[in-house]
């Protein structure tokens, strides 16, 4: 065993160009999967952290029909039986032990008839919040002022807009002070906030991430709740923010606050309840997703591992006509086929372990190029490294199979006679 | 009784042609013997150089090595029975142009199995047999060609065979060189060494103590065992 490795490297060695070309094919299948694989990686653990680890420890109580986000419209759409979340039971959650805050918010996602002077605003979300929201959500703000105990005792007129819509809408002026309208009820801008997350650049992997990115860039507006019936409708059901104690109490506090808030709902003929968003199921979604183009793209380099494969053989096969004589030799001085066999099967294995180990460097430093140019993360596994590594060998095994068993069966009379 | 072949015949099939190659031959050769099979090319000498190295298997007939008979063994056995019991001298040497004249020499040591130090140790001393020792280190085209005649013949020694098997060995050297390897065989056959050495060269097969010549498949013995010219 340890005599043929010394006779594969000695083999390799006396051939350099020829082997090196060979392991090529190698080198460069196993460098762009371990590139793939980095930056999918990179990109997913990136993800992951925005989505869980971020910090925030939000998680989104909202509103299902028959398990699909209930969007209310109009009047018609409240549906019958869900009262706006009371001040009893934010309490309620506010007192479980994995809850740091708690909010509730009534919607209009992407609405329509808003006007600053002749202008319709492009479709920016409404929320109607009360006073902890912009507290649990993170929000600072950048000019003006946020809601007061005043705005929602008087029923004040006011509006906050997001720096998003502020960009947009107010592109070359202050939009504190400014009147809009909305539903043809003049609101005054107060201030503009900043949403934290914002500070991010959107990272699109899927479509799901496109339609985020793309939803979130029409930015909010903010009214008090107290003011929501004046555009909008009355008791409208509202969807709940809560703010974990920690990343690990996430899953927990949603689901504690979801029980809670289904509980006063009061006709049980509904089919609207409250769900908690699931954070680790959507981590691992991602995950999943991600792994699908993931295996996709490495069946693509697959290809590429072939054809290396085929080079190998090839090679093997010219490898074991040039040495003839040698094989007729060992076998008449007494080598039995499996130590012929085992001599060139360790070549090509050596030969592919080798290109995989260039390979798996190589395809290290392709990542880190890429993640340079393009600015993407980069995570290098060490199981794909060892796999690709493993992977190339068995290769060699494949590929070198052919070759070696024609060196084992060769008749040694018909090799010595040929020099 | 080393080597008793009984009534070997050998036939090729050339298309649908049976060529017999061998014609009932029966050859016993003692430990310790030095004989020479001598024939013209196309003879059939190389064919029952190759039975007798057991590379090869007569058609029918029966076949016995150092007490074993060969003629129901498998590759591997073969194979072993040639690792063991035989050592093989070529007439081009086949000596592995990478390897140095040592490591060529220990080859077959590493079929046998034997430990690195000791397969060393052992061709070091099968190249001091040939008077090789100051060429352990050298490759083979840095050999004259009596030298790597004698490389090759410490190969064939190494794992002290029963038999020293050897075709035209002076088939590629010059007179002077060719000498020198048939008195290498003189010697190690005084040391017991059992040589049975195969060329068309008369004054070569002179060397030997004991001759048979080959014609058209067929044995005809010449000069036996106690230097009788028959």
């Amino acid at each position: 065993m340890f005599e043929n490795l010394r006779l594969s490297f000695q083999s390799i060695w006396a051939h350099k160009m020829r082997s090196f070309l060979t392991m090529l094919g190698i080198i460069i299948g196993i460098a762009s999967i371990i590139a793939i694989v980095s930056t999918i990686q990179g990109t997913n653990e990136q993800i992951k952290n925005e989505l869980i680890g971020s910090g925030s420890n939000l998680v989104n109580v909202t509103l299902k029909q028959n398990g699909s986000t209930l969007y209310i419209y109009s009047s018609s759409s409240i549906p019958y039986g869900v009262p706006e979340v009371s001040d009893e039971t934010k309490a309620e959650i506010l007192a479980l032990d994995t809850v740091e805050n708690v909010t509730s918010y009534s919607e209009r996602e992407s609405a329509d008839g808003i006007y600053y002077q002749n202008t319709e605003l492009e479709y920016p979300t409404v929320r109607g919040i009360d006073t902890s929201y912009f507290s649990t959500m993170g929000y600072s703000i950048r000019s003006g002022r946020g809601f007061v105990e005043e705005d929602y005792t008087n029923f004040r007129t006011v509006a906050i807009i997001d720096s998003v819509l502020a960009d947009s809408a107010f592109p070359n002026e202050d939009p504190v002070g400014k009147i809009i309208e909305i539903n043809s009820v003049p609101f005054t801008i107060v201030g503009v906030v900043v949403d934290p997350d914002s500070t991010y650049t959107a990272s699109i992997n899927s479509i799901s991430d496109y339609y985020m990115y793309e939803y979130t860039d029409y930015g909010y507006l903010f009214i008090p709740k107290a003011c929501w019936p004046i555009v909008y409708c009355f008791d409208e059901p509202e969807n709940v923010v809560v703010k974990a104690v920690s990343t690990d109490d996430m899953d927990k506090a949603g689901a504690s606050a979801k029980e809670i808030l289904n509980s006063t709902i009061s006709s049980n003929q509904t089919e609207v309840k409250y769900d908690a968003e699931d954070l680790v199921s959507q981590a691992q979604q991602i995950d999943l997703l991600s792994s699908a183009t993931n295996s996709q793209l490495i069946w693509i380099a697959s290809i590429s591992l072939l054809v290396g494969g085929i080079g190998v053989m090839n090679i093997m096969m010219v490898s074991v006509t040039e040495r003839t004589s040698e094989i007729g030799l060992k076998k008449a001085i007494g080598a039995r086929q499996r130590a012929i066999l085992g001599q060139f099967l360790t070549e090509a294995v050596v030969l592919t372990s080798i290109g995989g180990i260039i390979g798996v460097g190589a395809g290290i430093g392709m990542a880190y190029a890429i993640g340079r140019v393009s600015d993407i993360p980069i995570a290098i596994s060490i199981p794909a490294s060892v796999i690709a590594v493993l992977f190339s060998m068995l290769i060699g095994i494949i590929f070198g199979l052919v070759p070696s068993m024609k060196a084992a069966n060769l008749d040694p009379i018909e090799a010595l006679r040929r020099e | 009784m080393i080597l008793k072949l009984d009534h070997i015949y050998k036939d090729y099939i050339l298309g649908k042609m049976k060529v017999p190659a061998l014609k009932d031959i029966s050859l016993e050769v003692e430990k310790g013997e030095y004989l020479a099979v001598m024939g013209p090319s196309g003879s059939g000498k190389s064919t029952l150089m190759n039975i007798i190295g057991c590379l090869d298997r007569p058609t029918s007939g029966s076949y016995e090595l150092s007490g074993q008979n060969v003629m129901g063994l498998n590759d591997s056995q073969l194979a072993d029975v040639r690792l063991k019991n035989l050592g093989f001298v070529f007439q081009n040497f086949q000596l592995l142009p990478r390897m140095t004249a040592l490591d060529n020499v220990a080859l077959p040591l590493v079929y046998a199995g034997v430990r690195k130090k000791m397969r060393r140790q052992k061709a070091r001393e099968a190249l001091i047999r040939v008077g090789l020792e100051d060429r352990v280190t050298f490759k083979p085209t840095q050999l004259s060609g009596g030298q790597k005649q004698r490389v090759a013949i410490a190969r064939a020694m190494v794992n002290e065979p029963d038999i020293l098997l050897a075709d035209e060995p002076t088939g590629a050297l010059d007179s002077k060189s060719g000498e020198q390897v048939m008195e290498l065989f003189q010697k190690l056959n005084e040391e017991g060494v059992t040589v049975i050495m195969i060329t068309h060269d008369r004054n070569i097969a002179g060397h030997a103590k004991r001759m048979v010549e080959i014609f058209d498949g067929e044995l005809i013995e010449r000069k036996s065992a106690d230097g009788q010219e028959e």
